[in-house]
């Protein structure tokens, strides 16, 4: 069988599991459910730095980047401004060109605002970012997203940190047997069986935060996704049954006594 | 116009990360990053909305009104 290979742009990733580090309780934490997860890139994000507290933890001192991949994310930015901007300032941290862009366009859904994205989509192409873009569900946009040249595209499930799962299946097969570049369900997964259900539908990977940082125990939780998002690439890879109207009994009828 | 001591001894006045900041001294991007302890691999840093190079941070001065922001990775999803 020819090995199962997940690659973005030119990074080959060893998990299809991506996850978020915000919103745990503390470092130790993150770095625990991180490493339980199996994930080898995470999301972060670009803020101040706290100039009155130098004595404060911070990621990098549980996380280090040499270690596992860090995706920048512009969460927060309402336009594309803003995102690039900070993804400018994150590129000059250290490097990074694989990014995450998400322009929000409303405050209470947290949906993505694509005329923005779209935009700023084709100034970070050009100017040498390897970007995975945070998106609506919407086929058209998506396939837009790929001609723009993002390196993934990654629709939402159902609003950022809801946990209400895949809402519209319909909608993001479309975008599956439409796309050549990576689909990765970002946003709204609420545990582990809808990354299982992704995966089996042929997304090419899941990116996770809330369901894991705000379950009850996140390092259970994250080992959980581990397994769901592998259980679901194997599931897709291996070819379910057809669905049949009527039963069809295991065991053979012949010999019957 | 009234000039008080202290105004002539301060050099500039600069927001860093939106506080307010008065410097004494001639300063170098460099020295403020020190002073605040920063470690310069860890941080990014832009002066009135550009970036400034980590390889620019001993050639360039901070001056009087300028806005810094400096940047690191936090949590994020």
């Amino acid at each position: 069988m020819k090995k199962d290979i997940f690659k973005i742009g030119n990074k080959i990733l060893q998990s299809r599991l991506i996850v978020g580090t915000g919103k745990y309780k503390n470092f130790t934490e993150t770095a625990q459910a991180i490493k339980a997860s199996g994930a080898d890139m995470v999301t972060v994000a670009v803020r101040r730095v706290n100039i009155l507290d130098k004595k404060k933890p911070i990621l990098t001192d549980f996380l280090d980047p040499k270690k596992i991949k860090y995706l920048p994310n512009t969460a927060g930015c309402f336009n594309t401004e803003e995102a690039l901007r900070t993804l400018r300032l994150a590129r000059e941290m250290g490097g990074w060109k694989m990014v995450k862009l998400e322009v929000l366009g409303d405050k209470k859904t947290l949906y993505p605002d694509m005329v923005e994205t779209l935009k700023a989509t084709k100034i970070l192409v050009k100017e040498g970012f390897k970007v995975l873009v945070y998106c609506s569900d919407d086929p058209l946009l998506a396939k837009e997203l790929e001609y723009l040249g993002a390196s993934a595209i990654m629709p939402l499930a159902s609003p950022i940190g809801s946990g209400l799962g895949i809402q519209n299946k319909m909608n993001l097969s479309f975008i599956i047997k439409n796309s050549k570049v990576p689909i990765i369900v970002d946003a709204g997964i609420g545990t582990a069986s809808d990354a299982t259900i992704a995966m089996e539908m042929g997304c090419d990977g899941v990116l996770v935060n809330s369901a894991i940082a705000k379950s009850k125990n996140p390092v259970l939780m994250a080992t959980s996704f581990k397994n769901a998002v592998i259980s679901g690439r194997q599931s897709f890879t291996a070819g379910r049954m057809q669905k049949l109207f009527y039963a069809d009994a295991s065991s053979p009828s012949k010999g019957l006594i | 116009m009234k000039v008080s001591v202290l105004n002539i001894l301060i050099m500039a006045k600069i927001q860093l990360n939106g506080s307010k900041l008065e410097l004494k001294d001639k300063c170098s991007m460099f020295k403020l990053l020190q002073k605040y302890k920063m470690d310069s691999k860890k941080i990014a840093v832009e002066l009135n909305g550009k970036i400034v190079n980590r390889s620019k941070y001993k050639s360039t001065h901070v001056k009087d009104k300028d806005k810094i922001e400096i940047v690191h990775f936090i949590g994020g999803g």
